[in-house]
């Protein structure tokens, strides 16, 4: 065969090859509002920078007349590319094979990639669209899914990891996205569960619909399984997109910084956003934006536990990590979710080197049966865990409220924050005015003619004495009162003289965090 | 570096604040889904015995009217593939067994009543 000839033959095979599952398959997936493997990858990363590998891999198993069926590169699609000259390596599973079903060789696609992610210290991407073990393989399809797991752990914390799901992700597939630091879904596209409706139907007699049990809405409102959730493919590809750019490449290094910008002034005014009374309500969004570059930031979680806000903003072109209470919602309160969410987020910024900007202003945790049933200690835990390990540059600006052990949770000096700010209004106590006054008075107040009169009178001491940040600034937890226009100047300043930190605990192996 | 269009941030200020109640301070805010559909408590009832899995009665050891100790066998449910022996959790007379021997039941039902 002439040279030529070979490679006539060789461009039919990648031809066939790329076909996947063919074209009715393909007309299937279209027909369900999904792209395919390969168009995902190709419109996520940067134009003409994908190239793929395996793609002539095939399965080898015998059993069940799988001898006489050819799977195209075994329903998963691997390589490298570009996001924003990021590096990238990705896999994308193919429906249109075998309903991408994971076998042993579609596996090891996988964990070649994912050990070449890990080797070269590049982002990882996986796209997961798959109906689930390839049933036909048994054991050897449940190995490729716990080999999966574990190089999930082992990159844990290295490399950035991110989770698509863009199909269903079903049964034990799911906790390869969930071993992950971000997860995407899409509206009426994703599904993720355990257990799928028709089993839970036959074993619990309880009816529900997939995307009621496990759809995009399910996991970024009720479960937090979900990071973003967007209206469509599209959509989702350019939050990825644009998380790449917040984050570094790996743990070794920096997210790359940008052209410094100002914030909108006009727009988000520091001085108007937070009202003077404790007990109204307003968007702590803004005061991120009153202070962020360009008024940017990048929410993560939007959906779930929106009682606490984290996400990333920049400040003098560099990546922040921000954590705000929100007054808006649940008056801001800590609680089982809020914790958890906050404690991985934290953890999360700590392990890629990016510096964190809380902003406090709660009233304490949620009070209920629901919650202390919920663990809302062990979860609880997980916040003052996270804040106190963590070694990047950690600063806070307490608004308003700091009441309690939420005061503490919420980055104090006493976890070890390397500065702390509080505007005028901050109020920070054990506890709000009437709780406080009503324990320390309840005699005084019961004793009155006038018990209200009295009891209104003991607040507003207790107010004058104790609802403002001189008491913690005279004793040096805070390190200095100032006015909200002063805000980021001054953070940029913590920042910036942050930038060597460098601190140590005792030598281990590794903590015990109240996972 | 270019970065990808922002998307275009919409307030989501609803003006209907509920009230929450933390220490004693009324706090104006928005609640949230979960918070709202919360379960009350109820603090449990040993007089009544209520299923904790779905599945089905294989078979019932006690009859209306007998008298039972905490911990004694009353029936087999077979549920996520086993035999799960089910034991009293009170002590008293049988006052109506809700349940028969065949029968699939669902979680969450009152399977037997103590007097």
């Amino acid at each position: 065969m002439s040279l030529k000839r070979k490679i006539r033959e060789l461009q039919k095979r990648r031809e066939k090859a790329r076909k996947g599952g063919g074209d009715k398959a393909i007309e299937k997936q279209v027909s369900m509002g999904k792209l395919t493997a390969r168009e995902r990858i190709i419109v996520l990363l940067d134009e003409d920078s994908f190239n793929e590998y395996d793609l002539f891999v095939e399965h080898d198993s015998r059993d069940f007349d799988m001898d006489k069926k050819t799977l195209h590169g075994d329903g998963v699609v691997i390589g490298t590319g570009t996001i924003y000259g990021a590096p990238i390596c990705i896999f994308a599973q193919d429906f249109t094979v075998a309903g991408g079903s994971l076998g042993l060789m579609h596996s090891r696609k996988i964990t070649k990639i994912m050990d070449h992610a890990l080797k070269m210290r590049m982002p990882l991407i996986g796209i997961n669209d798959s109906g689930g073990a390839r049933i036909q393989e048994g054991v050897n399809s449940l190995a490729g899914y716990g080999e999966i797991f574990f190089r999930n752990t082992l990159a844990s914390g290295v490399i950035p990891q991110i989770s698509v799901i863009l199909g269903p992700c079903a049964g034990g597939a799911v906790y390869s996205p969930a071993l992950t630091d971000f997860v995407f879904v899409v509206d009426k596209i994703s599904k993720m569960f355990i257990t799928g409706p028709e089993v839970i139907k036959t074993v619990l007699g309880e009816e529900i619909s997939m995307e009621d049990l496990g759809g995009a809405k399910v996991h970024s409102e009720i479960t937090g399984n979900a990071h973003f959730f967007a209206e469509s493919e599209l959509q989702c590809f350019e939050q990825i997109k644009r998380l790449i750019t917040f984050i570094p490449w790996n743990n070794s290094r920096k997210a790359k910084a940008v052209e410094p910008k100002e914030p909108r002034k006009k727009e988000y005014k520091i001085d108007d956003i937070v009202p003077d009374n404790p007990k109204q309500p307003y968007d702590v969004r803004d005061v991120i934006r009153s202070i962020s570059d360009d008024s940017d930031f990048f929410e993560v979680q939007e959906r779930w536990a929106a009682n606490i806000v984290i996400g990333f903003g920049r400040m003098d072109g560099k990546t922040i990590g921000f954590i705000a209470n929100q007054p808006l919602v649940l008056a801001g309160v800590l609680d089982v979710d809020s914790s958890d969410k906050a404690a991985r987020f934290i953890r999360y910024c700590d392990a890629f080197n990016i510096p964190m900007v809380t902003f406090v202003d709660l009233p304490g945790y949620l009070p209920g049966v629901d919650q202390e049933h919920a663990g809302v200690i062990r979860h609880g835990a997980k916040l003052l865990y996270a804040y106190s390990e963590a070694t990047v540059p950690k600063i806070t600006v307490i608004l308003r409220k700091a009441y309690g052990g939420g005061y503490i949770a919420m980055n104090s000096r006493h976890l070890r924050a390397d500065f702390v700010f509080a505007w005028p209004g901050a109020e920070i106590a054990v506890m709000g005015p009437e709780g406080a006054a009503n324990i320390i008075f309840r005699r005084e107040i019961m004793a009155a003619d006038d018990p209200d009169k009295v009891r209104k009178q003991k607040v507003k001491e207790y107010k004058d004495k104790f609802a403002n940040p001189y008491v913690a600034a005279a004793k040096g937890y805070i390190d200095s009162v100032i006015e909200p226009q002063e805000t980021r100047n001054l953070l940029l300043h913590a920042i910036e003289v942050s930038q060597n930190k460098s601190v140590g605990g005792p030598k281990k192996k590794h903590g015990i965090p109240p996972f | 570096m270019k970065i990808g269009k922002r998307k275009k941030e919409k307030k989501e200020f609803k003006p209907n604040y509920k009230t929450l109640n933390i220490d004693g301070t009324r706090y104006k805010t928005n609640l949230t889904k979960k918070f709202e559909n919360r379960k009350i408590y109820t603090s449990p009832d040993d007089k009544k015995m209520i299923s904790f899995l779905p599945g089905t009665v294989i078979k019932v050891f006690v009859k209306e009217g007998q008298k039972i100790k905490m911990g004694d066998n009353i029936m087999i449910l077979e549920a996520m593939k086993i035999q799960n022996r089910i034991k009293s959790s009170g002590t008293g007379v049988i006052k109506s067994i809700k349940v028969k021997e065949g029968e699939k039941i669902t979680k969450g039902i009152i399977m037997l009543e103590l007097e």
